[in-house]
C-alpha cells in the first residue's frame, strides 16, 4: 500500500521507511514557532519542567503578532517573556515590533519553511505551510515547549481525503471562495484528525498565495494539515527565499485515500461563510440583504501582496460606505511596504479605509476593530464563532477580500 | 470513582473562542484565566460548577484555536472530566499534555443531560449515569497517549 505525501514527510522525519494511518510516532522537527500568546505558556513551562538547553538555537521562531504593538500592560508582560527567553538562548528567529509580521505570512515570507519539511507551531494556523509542500501543524504550549527541548513531536499518522482540483477560477474568485466552498461542503469536522490534499490539474493555475489561503484553513475543517503537491510556482516561490536543501515528496500512485472529492475550480462562486461556522458557506447569489458595520482585510488567511491587490483594484477610485469601518492590515512589513510602492495605502486612505501596521488584532477579537452589541463585519478572516470579533451578539461573515472590498463600498455584503 | 459530580451539557463544535475568549489570553494567571470559562456560550457556568462536575458535549469539541488556555480553565474551574462524541484535534492533544481528563464517548454524549449525576472510572473507561441509572463505556486511549497520562502529562513523560 503507498502512502500520501504528508505519510512520507512523516515518514522521512521519523526514520521509517514506511508508516501507516493510524500508527503513532515521534518524528524530528525542522521549525518549531510560538507566538505572543502562546509562546509565554511554553516558555514557563520550559522552566519549570527544568529544560535549561533549547534543541537547535536556528530551529526556533518567536513571532510577537497577535496584541502588538502591546495593546495593554499585560500583552506588553507576555512579549517582554518572549524576548527575554529569545536573549538568553540566543534565537536566531525572534520577531519583534519593526520586523514582525503575521507568523504564517511572515514564515514562508523569511525562507523559514520549505518543501518537504516538518514544523510544528502554537497557533492553529499553522497548517498554512502544506502550500509549499511542507508538513505543518498547530499544536498546543506544552507540545511546543517539548520541541524547543527536544526538536521532536509525537504524531498520529493521519489517514487522508484529497480533493482533486480541475478548471481554473474565474474573475473575482480566490482560493479563500474555493477553502470556503470545500468546508461548506464537509462541515468543521469534515476532515478530523485528517490529511486534506489538493492535488490535479487544477493546482497549476492557483497562485501561491491562493494555496496558502487554502492551506490555511484546514484547521476549520477539523484537518491535521492541509498539503499540495510541488510544481514551477511553489520552486519558483522558495528561490531568493530559502538557502538550504530541500526534498520533495510525492503521494504514491496507490496512496489510500478516505474520501475523493473532485471539485471544478470554475464552477466556485465568490462564497461567504454566515456566522457563527466557517461551514455556513453560501454562493454570493443566496446571500441576501446584509447591511454591515465594518470590514477588515488582513490576517494570516488574506494578508498577502494578491489581497491587498485584489482589494485595492476594487477600492481605486472609490469610497467606502459612510456607515462602514473599514480596517485594512497588511501581513507583513515587506507587504505593507509593497503596498506603499504600489500606492495601495494612499487608494486605500482615499477611499476612507484606515491601514494598519501587521498584526492578528481583531481577527480574534483582540483590538483595533472590536465589534459591539448587534454589529456585523464582512472579514477576510478565517473564523467566525460566537465574540470572535468582539460582542458575543456580534456577527462576523467570512469572505475574499474581492468580495469585503465590494462590501465595504455597498455597505452591505456585495458581489465583487 | 475517580469523578463524581454532575453534567453540564451542550452542543456541537463548541469552540475555543466560547471556552476561552481570545479578549482574556493576555491574561497569565489560571486561577483569574478561569474566571471566564465557557462565558461566551453559558455566562452563569463558573456560579453553577462545583469541583468534580462533568461537561458533556457532542461533536468536534474545542474546534478552532490551539490555546492551551482551553483545557487549563477548563480543568482549574474543578471539572473532572470533559465527555463528548469527538474532540478537535489540537484540544485533544492539550487536554492530555496538560492532564485534564477527557472521555470520547458517543452513548454518553447522548444519554447524559444537563443536570445528571454521572460517575467515572478511568481506570475502566466507565461512565455511570446516576440520575438515569445508565452506564457508558468510553473509548479507550492507546498506550503510547496512556504513558503520557500516567507520567502526569508530556513534559513529565520527557524528563523522566
Amino acid at each position: 500500500m503507498g502512502m500520501t505525501m504528508t505519510q512520507k514527510i512523516l515518514a522521512a522525519h521519523a526514520g521509517l521507511d514506511e508508516v501507516r494511518a493510524g500508527q503513532l510516532i515521534n518524528a524530528k522537527l525542522d521549525l518549531v514557532l510560538a507566538n505572543d500568546i502562546t509562546g509565554p505558556v511554553s516558555v514557563r513551562q520550559f522552566d519549570k519542567a527544568g529544560f535549561t538547553e533549547v534543541f537547535d538555537k536556528s530551529r526556533i521562531a518567536l513571532v510577537m503578532d497577535h496584541f502588538v504593538p502591546n495593546k495593554d500592560i499585560k500583552s506588553a508582560e507576555q512579549c517582554k517573556e518572549c524576548r527575554t527567553f529569545a536573549k538568553r538562548f540566543d534565537l536566531d528567529h525572534f520577531y519583534d515590533v519593526g520586523t514582525m509580521g503575521i507568523e504564517h505570512a511572515l514564515l514562508p515570507e523569511k525562507g523559514l519553511v520549505a518543501a518537504g519539511e516538518a514544523v510544528i507551531g502554537a497557533d492553529s494556523h499553522t497548517c498554512t505551510y502544506g502550500a509549499l509542500g511542507a508538513f505543518s501543524t498547530g499544536v498546543g504550549s506544552t507540545d511546543l515547549c517539548a520541541g524547543i527541548a527536544t526538536g521532536q513531536g509525537w504524531f498520529k499518522v493521519p489517514s487522508a481525503i484529497q480533493f482533486y482540483l480541475t478548471g481554473e477560477l474565474r474573475p473575482y474568485v480566490s482560493g479563500k471562495d474555493v477553502i470556503l466552498h470545500i468546508i461548506g461542503m464537509i462541515g468543521v469536522d469534515g476532515a478530523l484528525y485528517k490529511s486534506m490534499e489538493f492535488t490535479g490539474p487544477g493546482v497549476a493555475a492557483l497562485s501561491m498565495d491562493d494555496r496558502f489561503t487554502i492551506a490555511n484553513m484546514a484547521i476549520e475543517a477539523g484537518g491535521k494539515n492541509g498539503i499540495f503537491p510541488v510544481d514551477d510556482k511553489t520552486i519558483e516561490y522558495m528561490v531568493g527565499r530559502v538557502h538550504r536543501d530541500y526534498k520533495v515528496y510525492e503521494a504514491d500512485p496507490d496512496a489510500e485515500y478516505e474520501a475523493v472529492y473532485e471539485i471544478d475550480l470554475s464552477a466556485i462562486e465568490p462564497t461567504v461563510a454566515f456566522p457563527h461556522l466557517p461551514e455556513n458557506a453560501r454562493p454570493i447569489s443566496a446571500v441576501g440583504d446584509i447591511p454591515i458595520d465594518q470590514v477588515v482585510i488582513g490576517s494570516c488567511t488574506n494578508g498577502r501582496i494578491s489581497d491587498m491587490q485584489a482589494a485595492a483594484e476594487i477600492l481605486e477610485g472609490r469610497r467606502v460606505h459612510p456607515d462602514v469601518r473599514t480596517i485594512i492590515i497588511p501581513a507583513t512589513q515587506e507587504v505593507y511596504l509593497e503596498c506603499i510602492r504600489r500606492g495601495y495605502v494612499e487608494t486605500f486612505i482615499n477611499a476612507g479605509c484606515v491601514v494598519s501596521t501587521p498584526t492578528c488584532g481583531p481577527c480574534l477579537g483582540g483590538y483595533m476593530g472590536i465589534l459591539a452589541a448587534g454589529e456585523r463585519c464582512v472579514s477576510t478572516t478565517n473564523r467566525n464563532f460566537v465574540g470572535r470579533m468582539g460582542h458575543v451578539d456580534s456577527e462576523v461573515y467570512l469572505a475574499s477580500p474581492a468580495v469585503a472590498a465590494a462590501s465595504a463600498i455597498a455597505g452591505r455584503i456585495a458581489a465583487p | 470513582m475517580d469523578v463524581k459530580g454532575k453534567a453540564h451539557k451542550y452542543g456541537n463544535d463548541v469552540d475555543t473562542d466560547v471556552i476561552i475568549p481570545a479578549r482574556y489570553l493576555n491574561i497569565a494567571d489560571p486561577a483569574e484565566l478561569a474566571q471566564h470559562c465557557m462565558e461566551d456560550i453559558d455566562k452563569d457556568f463558573r456560579a453553577k460548577v462545583s469541583k468534580g462536575d462533568v461537561i458533556v458535549a457532542g461533536d468536534n469539541f474545542g474546534c478552532g484555536s490551539s490555546r492551551e488556555h482551553a483545557p487549563l480553565v477548563i480543568k482549574e474551574s474543578g471539572v473532572g472530566c470533559v465527555i463528548a462524541t469527538t474532540f478537535a484535534r489540537i484540544f485533544y492533544r492539550n487536554a492530555i499534555n496538560i492532564g485534564m481528563p477527557i472521555l470520547e464517548c458517543p452513548e454518553a454524549s447522548r444519554g447524559i443531560d444537563d443536570g445528571d449525576e454521572v460517575e467515572i472510572d478511568f481506570s475502566t473507561g466507565e461512565i455511570r449515569n446516576v440520575t438515569k441509572g445508565e452506564t457508558y463505556t468510553a473509548v479507550p486511549f492507546p498506550d503510547f497517549i496512556k504513558r503520557i497520562i500516567d507520567a502526569g502529562g508530556l513534559l513529565n513523560s520527557i524528563t523522566r
